[in-house]
């Protein structure tokens, strides 16, 4: 397992390259130029002097090694330094938003808490929600409550969040005005009143991303209940005498969760993707309103950087659902 | 007496006889189908039937609500002439809901056989000839691992002015869409192909076609083509759905069509800033968009069990 876990590892760092080749190159053949938005009355020697400062200068094979070395070498050194007080990076050049101009961890690091809160708190209630949903419809199948759970599903496959977010607004916000419809994000929890305030701003952002995977997870859960209900353990497990709660969630629960896991797991990356639309329309201001706002403005070492960060999540999740199917199901041999 | 029992034998029945047999059985996927059949009649003989230019501006005639607001909203501006009501330049919203859902029916439409070709031609290639085998999954592999939908909004933000300038700006935008969609969504079909025909070339048939001597070609064409039909068709109505929703989002985001073009996503999108006076602007197109990726994907699950010969026939 754990010659396995290290092979996948190193495997998957030509991965990683790769994308972040991929990346750069879409963001280096394509034609639109960081410097479109600058207004026409620039001399075009100063228009070069600009492109020169914001390091457009060298060909591709200089900046791409230069952006990996900034990466993985030149960041790693400046957060060590901050955590420890050492000096690795000794002023080391960092890599900078053509925007702000300022370092692209930094204003990162800034819009990660948003989008951790509403995105990790989705997917948490989520798969609580799901997972229930998937056991009850799986041991009465074809009940009503299977049949509502399955059209439910289909409607969280079907509605699109874009879709889901506005009703959820015109309904709670607008109608009833039980709810506020942004985001506000400089809200400080102090107290038990403010306390009711995050709450309540988080509903709405949360139950939206909520509703995709709980349709998805109690899909998985239900399928795999199914599968193991019908195995000769379960009824060797019954004629034991043992009760149906005992059989249901201790025997049945725990097989079927082994695929269940991973596929937990291997959410977690899409959810973030999803987050970006869900983020525009309760405006909140985490990472994918970032990368929208990088993307119109044509930042590209912003874009590139939190587009590869989303890749390092899919790769690392893919290698931790392998690894958990493994640990999890002693059948599984990989060696 | 020969005679007779072979006028027993029932008449041999076309194979996809009896998948629509199957089919109709599935309550949801009939209903799915019949509306999927009921917005594509709306969207392309709704403008001959309803003859309202969807770009003609018209102020003085701006924020007509729909009709049945003038059930309960007493005061409210209704207009036979515009039963969706219309937006703030005056336009009606009947005619938008038509010509956006024509585009973005379209879109899905070609997006998805853009896919499903991509992924099928990958999946035959990689099940059948060994050695592309590694090289394709490997490949499809690294494509899984892409953030998808940031990579979509690059390409769509970074590839736009110059195909508006070589194709026009509709159609432009519609091949950077739909290759958009294409590409980042051929992998799924692509693997599940693979595995099937891996199956199947291990079977009798396949040895026997390869004893006399079949070429690569028509081995392909003639005997595994037509065996994973069916996993093919599924997924393209996943396929369909998805490609609906993914270009509705991209046009949420402000990254799809023009402005004056109407999508279904693109209705909604302008709505948004809206909504709190005129909260059915958003509802239409969501509805719509909702609505046939409902059907879309109630179909698929029809076909899915049409199409397996074991829940077949029970």
């Amino acid at each position: 397992m754990l010659i396995y876990t290290i092979r996948r590892l190193l495997i998957s760092i030509p991965t990683l390259l790769f994308i972040a080749f991929v990346i750069f190159m879409l963001l280096e053949l394509a034609p639109g130029d960081p410097m479109a938005q600058m207004p026409l009355t620039i001399p075009p020697e100063v228009k070069e002097k600009m492109r020169l400062a914001l390091g457009l200068g060298e060909p591709w094979w200089v900046r791409f090694p230069l952006w990996l070395k900034q990466f993985f070498i030149v960041e790693p050194q400046y957060w060590i330094d901050n955590a420890f007080g050492t000096n690795f990076a000794d002023g080391a050049q960092r890599i900078i938003s053509f925007q702000s101009r300022s370092p692209v961890f930094e204003i990162i690091a800034e819009r990660m808490p948003q989008t951790l809160w509403v995105v990790g708190m989705s997917y948490v209630v989520g798969v609580l929600i799901a997972l229930p949903i998937g056991i009850i419809s799986a041991y009465r199948q074809y009940s009503v409550f299977d049949q509502a759970g399955t059209f439910v599903s289909m409607i969280g496959f079907s509605v699109p969040p874009f879709f889901s977010g506005v009703l959820l607004i015109v309904i709670f916000s607008v109608q009833l005005k039980w709810l506020p419809s942004i985001y506000d994000t400089t809200h400080v929890v102090s107290d038990w009143d403010s306390f009711v305030f995050q709450l309540r701003q988080m509903v709405m952002p949360v139950m939206v991303l909520a509703l995709q995977t709980t349709a998805q997870v109690s899909r998985y859960m239900r399928a795999s209940m199914l599968d193991n209900l019908t195995q000769d353990y379960v009824r060797t497990a019954r004629a034991k005498g043992m009760t149906e709660s005992v059989v249901v969630l201790k025997h049945v629960l725990r097989n079927s969760m082994i695929p269940v896991v991973t596929v937990i797991a291997l959410g977690i990356p899409a959810i973030f993707g999803g987050a970006i639309i869900t983020e525009q329309i309760f405006k909140v201001n985490g990472l994918g309103q970032l990368l929208i706002i990088a993307l119109q403005g044509n930042d590209i070492p912003m874009v590139m950087t939190i587009t590869f960060l989303l890749a390092v999540l899919i790769v690392m999740m893919n290698l931790i659902a392998d690894v958990l199917y493994g640990i999890l199901d002693p059948r599984i041999r990989y060696d | 007496m020969t005679d007779a029992t072979l006028n027993a034998v029932e008449k041999p029945r076309n194979q996809w006889w009896d998948v629509w047999a199957q089919f109709r059985t599935h309550k949801g996927a009939v209903a799915g189908l019949c509306f999927l059949i009921f917005i594509t009649l709306f969207v392309t003989l709704g403008p001959v039937l309803w003859d309202v230019d969807p770009g003609k501006l018209n102020i003085r005639n701006k924020n007509v609500r729909p009709i049945y607001m003038g059930l309960f909203g007493g005061d409210a501006k209704v207009a036979w002439a515009n039963p969706m009501g219309t937006d703030n330049l005056g336009r009606d919203i009947m005619a938008n809901i038509m010509a956006g859902g024509r585009v973005s029916l379209a879109v899905g439409w070609t997006a998805m056989i853009l896919a499903v070709f991509l992924g099928t031609l990958i999946g035959v290639l990689a099940g059948y000839f060994k050695r592309l085998d590694g090289l394709l999954m490997r490949f499809t592999d690294l494509v899984l691992a892409l953030p998808l939908l940031p990579l979509l909004l690059v390409m769509m933000l970074l590839f736009r002015d110059p195909l508006r300038a070589t194709f026009g700006p509709e159609n432009g935008i519609f091949i950077l869409i739909v290759t958009g969609i294409g590409i980042t969504s051929w992998m799924q079909t692509a693997r599940i192909v693979r595995g099937d025909v891996m199956a199947l070339k291990e079977r009798e048939f396949v040895l026997a076609a390869r004893s006399i001597g079949t070429p690569a070609r028509r081995m392909i064409t003639r005997h595994l083509l037509p065996n994973v039909m069916s996993p093919i068709m599924v997924s393209a109505t996943l396929g369909l759905a998805t490609a609906i929703i993914t270009e509705s989002a991209l046009s949420f985001l402000g990254l799809g069509f023009p402005s004056d073009f109407p999508t279904w996503g693109k209705i909604l999108f302008d709505s948004v800033d809206r909504m709190t006076a005129f909260p059915e602007r958003v509802i239409w197109p969501g509805l719509a968009i909702s609505l046939t990726v409902l059907a879309v994907n109630y179909i698929g699950d029809g076909l899915r069990d049409a199409l397996d010969p074991r829940i077949r026939g029970q």
